[in-house]
C-alpha cells in the first residue's frame, strides 16, 4: 500500500465536498477514480497533491504522513506528479523548458530531457511552443514533465476528457503502455466508466463525497454494491426474483447466482444485456416457445461493432422490457419476433 | 519489470516548518487593503476638513446662493454635452461601422485621436485663436469635441460585433430600417452607449483646466479658486463632497440604467456579419459632416499649437526649463506608474483567484478613482499631510500617490486583462515540480503576467504625464511639469512659450489613443468584408 487516504473530509463553504474518503492505491497500479462530475474527485486530488488541506482525516505516501490536520507537506516536497486537465503547459515555455521545469539546474542541459520526450513519442517537438502543438501531444508533454522529477505517485485529472474522440483512445492506449512500463503508481480521475474499466487496475467510485465501491474492474461490473451503480457502468436490466439457495427463479427462468452466492425470499438480480441471447422465431400467435422466453423486437440501436435491442415480452403493453446485446451482425429489425434466454450467473442486487 | 526508480523527495520535517494553512492569500489581501486604504484616505479625509468647523457650517456653505448656481452650471453643462457627445460618437461610429462609407479604417483612427489631446489643450486651441469665445457656449465645444471618442470607441466596437441575424429577424417581421434601427440596434448598443456616456459625464465633473481657459464656473473651478486663492479649505472641501456626490449619482445612474440591458448579451457561436447601409448620394454629406467633425476636434488645437509653435519660434527660444519640465513630469509619471501598477498586482490577483465578499469590495473600491476628480484627491491629501503630516504637503511623494490614486483603475483593467490569462493551476502545477510558492509565482504568473504589466504601467504614465488639476495643488514648490509650465504661460498669455509643452504632451499621449483606434481597426479587419 503506498498511497492510503483515510478518513478525508473537505469541505467548501456550506458545501461538504468529501465526506469521510478512503482509498488504498497499490504501488505500481493504476487506480482509476470513477464518478460524475461534482461528485469530489477533482478535489480528492487536490488534497492528495497538496494543493488544498485536508479538514480531517489523514493522506499517507509510502509510510510517509503528508496531511493528517497536524503535519501538511506542502506540494513541492510530496513527490507527487499532478497532470491536470488539458495539460496546463506553461504557455512561454517551450516544450523542452516545460520539461525542464522541476528539475534541479544541473539536470535541465544533459541527457534527460530529449530521452524523456523521446519516451512520450515526442523527440522532435522540443523546440515547440504549447500552443504549436495538439491536445494529444500537449498531454504527451504534461506527462513527460510530471515524471521528470520521477515521483512516487502521479495523479491525472481527467488527462483524457479534452482530446476528440478519434483521438482518445489513441493517446489513452499510448499513456497507458508507458505508466504500465514505467510501473508508476498512478491515481486517474475520469467521468467516463468506459476509461475506467478498460484502462485501471482497481476502480474506486466516489459518489457524494463517499467511496461507494473500490475493486478490481470486472468484480465492480459484475457485482456492483447497488442498483445506482449497476446502471452506472453500462446498461442493466434489472429482474424480479425468488431465491432458492443459490438460484434464483425469474420471469428468465432459473438462474444461478455468481460466485456460489446465496440468499432467500425475494429480491432483485441483475442481468447485463450481454447476458442475454436472442434469436429469431418463426411468428406463430398462440403457441408457446419450447425453450426460452417469446418476445418481439421493439426498437434496435445499430452502433456497428455491436447493436442493443429493446425487446418487448409476448402481451406485454409496454412493461418489462429487456435491454440485450448482440453482435452487429446478428442485429434484428423492430417487429421481429423473438425468444430470449439469459446466460451465465446473475448478481444480486442490494 | 519495473525500470522506474523513484527519487527521494523532502522530509517531513522541513516541510512542517512551512506551515501555511489553506492557501489564504495574505501577500495579496495585505496589498488590497493598502490599495483600498489609500483610495479611501483623501476621500476620508475630505469629509474630516469639511466638518471641521462642525456639519451646521457644512450645511451654511453648501446652501447659498453661489452653490445653486454652481449645481446648475455643473448640471446643464453636463447635460448637454453628454448628449451632443452621445449624438456625435453613435453617430459617426455608425457611419464608419455600418455604412459602405469608404476609408473606414483611416476615418476609425481619426476620430479616436482627439482622445489624445488633453482637454485644456483644446480649449487653449480655441481661445488663443478667438478671445472671445467663453462661457456656456465655449465650455459645451471644447468639451464636446475633446470627450465624444469616449462614446465613439465603445460604440463602434459593439456596433463591429452585432449580429446581422436580429437585424435580419427584425426586418424580416416587418420592421423598416429605421425601426429597425431604434428597436434593434440601438439597444444591442445600449450598454457600450450607456458605458461611453458615464465616461463622458465623469470626465466633465473632473474637469478643470478647459473650464478655466473658457472662464466657465463650475464646481471645479470655484473649488479651485477657493483653496488657492481663499485659502478656504473648508469650503472647499464642504463644495468637493457635492462633486463626489455627483460623480456617484452618475456611477449609479449608469448601473441602474445598465441593470436590463446586460441581460441584452447573445450567446458565442458565429455570428453573421450585419448588412452595410448602401450610402450612394449620401456619402459625400457623410464625408464632409466627419471631415468637419475631424477637422474642429482635431485640425483647430493642433493647428494652434502648430501656429503659436512657428510664431512663439521667432520670438522666445523654447527654454531649457522645457528640458526641467520634461524630467520631472517623467520622473512622477514613471514612479506613479510604478506604484499604480504594484498596487493593481494584488488587486486583480484576489478578484481574479479569491473572489469573496471582502476581494470585491476591495476591487470595487481600487475602480472607485474614476469617479473622483483629480481636485478632489489632491483636496484630500492636502487636508490629511497638512493637519497629519507636514512632512509629506507639497512632496514629490505625494504627487505621485496622488496620481496612483488617481489612476488605479487604468492599472487594475490592464493587470486583470493579464491575469485572466495566468489561471492559478499553472503554478500548482509549478507547486507540485517542487516550486515554493514565491518561485511559482516569479517563474510562471510574473512572466505571463509582464505585458498587462507593461500595459498598466504605460497607461498610467501617459495619464500621469499630461494631469494638470490635482499636479497645480501637490506639486513641490519650484517644480514644474510639462501640463504646470503649460498652465503658467497660458495663464500669462504667453501662446507661443506655452505651445511647445503642449506638443509634447499631445506627443506623449497620442501613442495610446493611436493603439486605441487600432485596436478598432484590427477589429473591423476581422468582421469580414461589406
Amino acid at each position: 500500500m503506498i498511497l492510503h487516504v483515510n478518513d478525508l473530509h473537505k469541505s467548501y463553504g456550506s458545501r461538504e465536498v468529501l465526506r469521510g474518503v478512503d482509498l488504498d492505491v497499490q504501488a505500481g497500479s493504476l487506480t482509476a477514480v470513477l464518478g460524475l462530475s461534482g461528485c469530489g474527485k477533482t478535489t480528492l486530488l487536490r488534497v492528495i497533491a497538496g494543493f488544498e488541506r485536508a479538514e480531517r482525516g489523514s493522506v499517507s505516501l509510502a509510510g510517509r504522513t503528508l496531511d493528517d490536520g497536524h503535519t501538511y507537506v506542502p506540494p513541492e516536497k510530496r513527490g507527487i506528479g499532478y497532470v491536470p486537465q488539458e495539460g496546463a503547459l506553461f504557455p512561454h515555455l517551450s516544450v523542452e523548458a516545460n520539461v525542464a521545469f522541476g528539475l534541479p539546474r544541473r539536470e535541465r542541459a544533459g541527457s534527460t530531457v530529449p530521452d524523456l520526450l523521446e519516451m512520450v513519442g515526442i523527440g522532435q517537438l522540443g523546440r515547440r511552443l504549447p500552443h504549436q502543438l495538439s491536445g494529444g501531444e500537449q498531454q504527451r508533454v504534461a506527462l513527460a514533465r510530471a515524471l521528470a522529477r520521477r515521483p512516487l505517485a502521479l495523479l491525472l485529472d481527467e488527462p483524457f476528457s479534452s482530446l476528440d474522440a478519434s483521438m482518445r483512445s489513441h493517446v489513452r492506449d499510448e499513456v497507458h503502455a508507458l505508466l504500465r512500463e514505467q510501473g508508476v503508481t498512478t491515481v486517474l480521475v475520469t467521468h467516463d466508466q468506459e476509461e475506467a474499466l478498460s484502462l485501471a487496475d482497481t476502480v474506486a467510485v466516489l459518489r457524494d463525497g463517499l467511496i461507494v465501491q473500490q475493486g478490481p474492474p470486472a468484480e465492480l461490473y459484475q457485482l456492483p454494491a447497488d442498483r445506482e451503480l449497476a446502471g452506472f457502468l453500462g446498461a442493466v436490466n434489472v429482474i424480479d426474483a425468488e431465491f432458492r439457495g443459490s438460484t434464483a427463479r425469474t420471469r428468465l427462468g432459473e438462474l444461478a447466482l455468481r460466485d456460489g452466492g446465496a440468499a432467500s425470499g425475494s429480491g432483485l438480480v441483475m442481468v447485463r444485456p450481454e447476458q442475454i441471447e436472442v434469436s429469431a422465431r418463426e411468428h406463430m400467435p398462440g403457441q408457446a416457445a419450447a425453450y426460452g422466453m417469446p418476445g418481439e423486437v421493439q426498437e434496435c440501436r445499430y452502433y456497428g461493432h455491436d447493436a442493443l435491442l429493446q425487446i418487448r415480452p409476448e402481451g406485454s403493453d409496454g412493461a418489462g422490457i429487456l435491454l440485450a446485446r448482440v453482435l452487429g451482425e446478428h442485429a434484428l429489425p423492430a417487429g421481429t419476433p423473438v425468444t430470449v434466454v439469459a446466460r451465465g450467473p446473475v448478481s444480486v442486487l442490494g | 519489470m519495473s525500470s522506474y526508480a523513484p527519487a527521494q523527495h523532502g522530509s517531513g520535517r522541513w516541510s512542517q516548518i512551512w506551515s501555511g494553512r489553506r492557501r489564504w492569500p495574505l501577500v495579496s489581501v495585505a496589498g488590497g487593503l493598502i490599495a483600498a486604504g489609500l483610495v479611501l484616505l483623501p476621500l476620508a479625509f475630505l469629509v474630516i476638513e469639511a466638518q471641521r468647523s462642525g456639519w451646521s457650517e457644512v450645511q451654511r456653505l453648501l446652501f447659498r446662493h453661489t452653490v445653486a448656481v454652481l449645481l446648475w452650471n455643473t448640471v446643464a453643462l453636463t447635460a448637454a454635452c453628454t448628449v451632443l457627445c452621445a449624438i456625435l460618437g453613435v453617430g459617426a461610429a455608425w457611419c464608419v461601422e455600418r455604412t459602405t462609407l469608404r476609408g473606414k479604417r483611416f476615418w476609425a483612427v481619426l476620430l479616436v485621436l482627439p482622445l489624445g489631446i488633453p482637454d485644456f489643450v483644446v480649449g487653449f486651441g480655441w481661445v488663443s485663436l478667438d478671445h472671445s469665445l467663453h462661457g456656456y457656449f465655449a465650455a459645451v465645444l471644447v468639451m464636446t469635441l475633446s470627450l465624444y471618442p469616449l462614446v465613439y470607441l465603445p460604440v463602434a466596437t459593439s456596433l463591429r460585433g452585432l449580429d446581422g441575424s436580429l437585424h435580419e429577424a427584425a426586418r424580416s417581421l416587418g420592421v423598416g430600417p429605421w425601426g429597425t434601427f431604434f428597436r434593434v440596434t440601438l439597444r444591442q448598443i445600449r450598454p457600450a452607449l450607456l458605458g461611453g456616456c458615464l465616461l463622458v459625464t465623469l470626465g466633465l465633473l473632473a474637469e478643470y483646466g478647459a473650464f478655466e481657459i473658457v472662464q466657465y464656473q463650475t464646481f471645479t473651478v470655484r473649488i479651485f479658486t477657493e483653496f488657492k486663492l481663499g485659502f478656504d479649505t473648508v469650503s472647499a472641501c464642504s463644495l468637493a463632497l457635492v462633486l463626489v456626490a455627483l460623480s456617484v449619482a452618475a456611477l449609479i445612474g449608469e448601473l441602474a440604467l445598465n441593470g436590463r440591458g446586460r441581460l441584452w448579451r447573445s450567446g458565442p457561436g458565429a455570428r453573421r456579419a450585419a448588412p452595410r447601409v448602401q450610402l450612394g448620394r449620401w456619402s459625400v454629406a457623410v464625408i464632409a459632416a466627419l471631415a468637419l467633425l475631424c477637422a474642429l476636434a482635431l485640425g483647430v488645437p493642433l493647428g494652434a499649437l502648430l501656429y503659436w509653435m512657428i510664431r512663439g519660434s521667432s520670438t522666445t527660444l523654447p527654454s531649457s526649463s522645457i528640458l526641467g519640465a520634461l524630467a520631472s513630469t517623467a520622473e512622477f509619471s514613471a514612479a506613479a506608474a510604478a506604484l499604480a501598477t504594484l498596487l493593481a498586482v494584488p488587486v486583480a490577483t484576489l478578484s481574479i483567484r479569491h473572489r469573496n465578499r471582502l476581494t470585491v469590495l476591495i476591487e470595487r473600491l481600487a475602480y472607485l478613482p474614476m469617479a473622483l476628480p483629480g481636485l478632489v484627491v489632491a483636496l484630500g491629501l492636502v487636508s490629511f499631510s497638512v493637519r497629519y503630516a507636514l512632512a509629506l504637503y507639497q512632496s514629490s511623494l505625494e504627487l505621485i500617490v496622488a496620481y496612483a490614486i488617481l489612476f488605479l483603475p487604468l492599472a487594475v483593467v490592464g493587470v486583470r486583462a493579464a491575469m485572466s490569462q495566468a489561471p492559478s493551476n499553472l503554478e500548482d502545477v509549478a507547486r507540485s515540480l517542487g516550486c515554493s510558492p514565491a518561485a511559482a509565482w516569479r517563474r510562471i504568473t510574473l512572466p505571463l503576467i509582464a505585458p498587462g504589466l507593461a500595459a498598466a504601467f504605460a497607461f498610467v504614465f501617459i495619464s500621469s504625464a499630461t494631469e494638470l488639476t490635482a499636479t497645480l495643488l501637490l506639486r513641490p514648490t519650484g517644480v514644474n511639469t510639462l501640463a504646470t509650465k503649460f498652465w503658467e504661460y497660458t495663464s500669462n498669455f504667453a501662446y507661443g512659450a506655452a505651445a511647445p509643452y503642449a506638443a509634447l504632451m499631445v506627443a506623449i499621449s497620442a501613442v495610446p489613443a493611436y493603439m486605441l483606434s487600432r485596436r478598432v481597426g484590427v477589429l473591423s479587419d476581422r468582421g469580414g468584408a461589406p
